[in-house]
């Protein structure tokens, strides 16, 4: 099949009626005369940092922003998306009532009411689950919903719909992380409180393009520069961050726990150590150590395209470091071997012994709004409320019993996202309720995604504006913003924090979880989804997460604005033999002496023995290495004005101006072989898609790499050329690493002329 | 109430990451809201990623003012330059043209010179600018002379610049390094590159390599 025959609709009537359009600051927003009613202190919507704002509202309108300069994690800073996001509310482009599918209407869709939607929905579960099986019907959720939300959504899956095919949005970005953690410290969840990082002697970023994904963290390591700080940057591209580091690794993409390997191979041979750290608080080292001996500088540099030199010298630095903070993202984790190169990142924390003390930590860098919370209350396709296992007996037994039902009524464990998409389009899942998800975005290779949301029977989606992916809908229903709705989320550093309603929802929008529970009652199977306000779903999930690894039973409203936060876990009371929880649960894991309720006083880590583990980490290539067909590495990622699928962000229309499109960064040294110049139509094509976008000429990536940033939609999206290979253990896609070859295009793109930089 | 004479404004480029918080948070201002009266360049986004944020600098004897022909722009008691009065402000770009920082913007909506006035209604009650409150990274930073002696140990404020032969004194501060370093990191720099003999380092980093070996 040829690349053109697949390249994606221009949906010119779709967005005509539905966007994405650019909304700016007018009317009252800008009348200087215009008082607040009140102002709302809350978070940001965007990412997992969760910084704390105030909104101004007046006459149930966000007027815009002001600075919450007393929430401790970011003072009053804020990234553009933070002083901006406000515009997303009263936006033309919001979904305003329930839509079906109508071939009769321009726009592909028509108005109805809502109480028809739901039945519609309620009629299509029910015909769907009869004929084809429970586990034909899949749920797709999100990490940006409350933490409320989505203990509520895998409640509706596990126990209204019983199916087994439950996921989540997470699967794209916090999973290799997560998986890695729990092999390696029993415990999923950033081990310090971000104040350790301005205490550390080393700070190490991997993989994380910070200035941009996770700005305010810029803060606290330029800080800690200040203090005396040496800042070691792992990355393809010369990212803000590195621009002032005091260490560059330009690793070459997929080549991560090379890299690792190859600095404890020089801890090992330098003696640059923890030996009484490793011999009672770990175990598995000497295997490891074994098996790196072969990572020699020289070998290390090869794989790694990173100098012998440089890999020399950053072992040096965090092998004799005192106090040290790593920290990663993404960029180590976005690969077919994501969990390997989170925990061979890991093996150095560990072999150092610098971690459970003020200034030694270690964190991967959430992305999601709720990218913690999200992914420890049972909406993943294995999991159960409190970080439970969906495959173990006795945390089926807990968690049933809090429910009132028989754990055999529990569905055993589903598949992941991609995995569904993949069923989809094999006709084994026949329907699917997808919220706070863009798939047709942001999942790799989504032409075959299209293809396997065109063969549903029924696809619902429920959310706040017409996504890429809710043009493939039956019934869109209308979902609500963060600002219409309460609860909590879990940030960066496991703090729990408070979200505030400050507007409520517009005409037929709905709260999602009202959305929710009004599905199951159509089904009449609303037993357990009976809630009347979103604290009695979080005292819910109190008792649910109570004995889990996620322990929030000690967590209250109330507690969290007394502290600016509760960081869990914080248990209700005292265990057998355990300390008294403290009203701030814990901020920082792993201390010495410290309990928990696996290891039950026998170490700091989640394990029996209380110990952590080393784990071996055998190097792979990507999925897809370049070949003489496709010789040209691409990687994706971010830009600061953009956040996820760009629903959002790409509705506000000072942060499309900031970077109104994607463009293709090239290294003058391959831009000069290819005849590319800065600003030109440039195509890059994979075995999958292809894509053409101007070409940004520059020095700051490397000559065997390119870059494309991934928010756009259509025939714009990076992911029309990504691969779908998956990590074997956390199934997160190798959205970092995939081969293509690049040529001056012949002419602009269709769309140049027919659609705006957003759309 | 003024501005707490302890509180002054840094630029610190050195610390500035290029997300345009301060760009989008300056349109947040009550008195311009819509409008930015920040400017954030790129240097040279072919060879770094350095960004610039350029705000009013607030001079001692402000050009904008000397050249005006309409007397339309003031200096408050307490050094800040405003925007210019409108009924006096005739639009005829001099300000625009004489600032040799390349601040005040002229809006042919509204036929007004426009500028910064460092949030006149958020300093003038002990709150910090839109700009300098939200900056991630505070490359802009509102704060007194000795604490950002004691945060920044490794760059000093200055706050006199020569054009020419014109020495301008300002309100505001740039933050200039101590051992300034001029030296662009190339990417291909710090790769190992066998096939075209590239494999240095030393020149990239300071320090001997010979040391650990």
């Amino acid at each position: 099949m040829s690349n053109r025959a697949k390249q994606p609709p221009l949906d010119r009537a779709t967005i005509a009626q539905f966007g994405p359009s650019r909304a700016y600051a007018a009317e009252i927003r800008v009348d200087a005369g215009v008082e607040p009613d009140k102002t709302v202190k809350t978070h940001c919507c965007f990412c997992g940092q969760q910084c704390g704002l105030q909104l101004k509202v007046k006459d149930n309108t966000i007027l815009g922003i002001e600075p919450w300069y007393e929430f401790p994690f970011n003072r009053g800073m804020l990234c553009p998306k933070g002083v901006k996001r406000y515009l997303q509310q009263g936006h033309p482009d919001r979904l305003l009532h329930a839509y079906e599918k109508s071939s009769e209407s321009a726009s592909g869709f028509r108005e109805l009411s809502y109480e028809r939607a739901i039945s519609r929905v309620a009629e299509a579960i029910e015909r769907i689950q009869t004929e084809h099986g429970r586990d034909a019907f899949a749920v797709l959720s999100g990490a940006s919903l409350t933490t409320e939300k989505t203990y509520l959504m895998g409640k509706f899956a596990h126990m209204c719909l019983r199916t087994a095919n439950i996921d989540y949005n997470g699967r794209l970005c916090m999973v290799s992380a997560a998986a890695g953690n729990k092999k390696a410290f029993g415990i999923d969840r950033a081990a310090n409180p971000w104040t350790d990082i301005l205490e550390a002697e080393v700070v190490l970023v991997a993989g994380a393009n910070v200035a941009e994904c996770a700005p305010i963290t810029t803060d606290y390591i330029w800080r800690a520069r200040d203090r005396g700080a040496k800042v070691i940057v792992v990355d393809p591209r010369l990212t803000p961050i590195a621009r002032t580091c005091d260490l560059f690794l330009p690793v070459k993409p997929g080549r991560d726990t090379a890299l690792f390997s190859g600095i404890l191979q020089l801890m090992i041979k330098n003696d640059w150590l923890d030996h009484d750290f490793i011999a009672k608080k770990t175990v598995g080292f000497e295997a490891l150590a074994r098996s790196v001996e072969e990572w020699t500088p020289r070998r290390t540099a090869e794989v790694t395209g990173v100098s012998e030199a440089a890999i020399r010298r950053a072992a040096e630095w965090w092998g004799k470091a005192e106090t040290s903070f790593l920290m990663h993202a993404r960029g180590i984790e976005h690969h077919s071997h994501g969990v390997m190169n989170v925990l061979s990142a890991i093996n150095i924390v560990l072999a150092s012994g610098r971690i459970g003390r003020p200034g030694c930590g270690y964190a991967t860098i959430t992305g999601q709004a709720n990218g913690q919370g999200g992914r420890e209350h049972g909406q993943k396709c294995d999991q159960l409320p409190g970080g439970r296992d969906l495959a173990n007996p006795e945390h089926r037994a807990y968690v049933a019993e809090v429910w009132g039902i028989e754990p055999e009524h529990l569905p055993q464990p589903g598949v992941d996202a991609y995995e569904i998409m993949r069923k989809a389009h094999a006709g084994e899942i026949r329907g699917l309720l997808s919220i706070c998800f863009n798939p047709v975005v942001s999942l790799p290779d989504n032409n075959f995604v299209r293809a396997a949301l065109q063969k549903l029977d029924f696809f619902v989606a429920i959310d706040f504006f017409l996504s890429e992916t809710a043009r493939y809908a039956d019934v869109v229903l209308p979902g609500s913003l963060q600002e219409e709705d309460e609860g909590t989320v879990t940030q960066v550093e496991g703090r729990i924090v408070r979200i505030n309603k400050a507007v409520e929802p517009p005409a037929d929008a709905r709260q999602d979880w009202r959305i929710i529970q009004d599905i199951a009652k159509s089904l009449g199977r609303e037993r357990g989804l009976t809630f009347d306000s979103v604290e009695e779903i979080f005292e819910e999930l109190r008792v649910a997460s109570r004995g889990g690894v996620s322990d929030y039973s000690g967590v209250t409203y109330a507690r969290i604005e007394e502290h600016f936060g509760v960081f869990w876990p914080c248990r209700s009371d005292a265990l057998d033999g355990a300390p008294q929880p403290t009203p701030r649960g814990t901020p920082r894991l792993f201390e010495p002496g410290s309990y928990n309720p696996v290891a039950k006083g026998s170490g700091p880590f989640y394990f029996e023995d209380g110990k952590a583990r080393f784990n071996l980490t055998p190097h792979h290539d990507p999925k897809e290495d370049t070949d003489e067909e496709y010789p040209i590495i691409l990687t994706t990622g971010r830009v600061v004005s953009q956040f996820l699928s760009g629903n959002q962000t790409r509705r506000i229309g000072p942060l499309v101006d900031h970077y109104p499109e994607p463009k293709v960064e090239i290294h003058p040294r391959l831009a000069a072989r290819l005849d590319i110049v800065d600003g030109d139509w440039t195509t890059v094509e994979s075995r999958r898609g292809s894509c053409t976008l101007r070409a940004s000429v520059l020095r700051t990536i490397r000559p065997d790499t390119v870059f494309i940033p991934y928010h756009w939609g259509g025939r714009k999206s990076a992911n029309q050329l990504t691969i779908s290979a998956q990590d074997p253990i956390s199934k997160i896609p190798e959205y970092k690493v995939c081969a293509v070859r690049v040529h001056k295009a012949e002419a602009a793109p269709e769309y140049s002329d027919k659609l705006e930089p957003q759309q | 109430m003024t501005v707490p004479e302890t509180l002054e404004f840094f630029v610190d480029p050195g610390r500035c990451i290029g997300c345009q918080s301060c760009v989008q948070a300056c349109a947040e201002c009550d008195t311009h809201k819509g409008q930015s009266m920040i400017q954030l360049d790129y240097l040279d986004r072919a060879h770094s990623t350095q960004t610039v944020p350029v705000v009013c600098m607030h001079c001692e004897s402000p050009t904008c003012a000397e050249v005006c022909p309409a007397d339309a722009i003031k200096r408050t008691e307490d050094g800040v330059v405003q925007t210019a009065r409108k009924p006096r402000c005739i639009a005829c770009n001099n300000c625009v043209l004489a600032c040799p920082f390349g601040v005040p913007k002229m809006s042919t909506r509204v036929n007004l010179m426009m500028k910064c006035d460092m949030c006149y209604d958020r300093t003038s009650v002990g709150l910090k600018p839109m700009c300098a409150s939200v900056c991630p990274s505070q490359a802009l930073a509102f704060a007194t002379r000795a604490e950002m002696a004691r945060l920044r140990p490794g760059a000093r404020p200055v706050n006199a610049f020569q054009f020419g032969a014109q020495t301008i004194r300002t309100k505001v501060n740039m933050m200039v390094p101590d051992e300034p370093s001029c030296e662009i990191v190339d990417v291909t720099s710090a790769m190992f590159e066998p096939t075209i003999g590239h494999d240095i380092l030393d020149t990239v980093f300071e320090g001997d390599e010979n040391e650990h070996e």
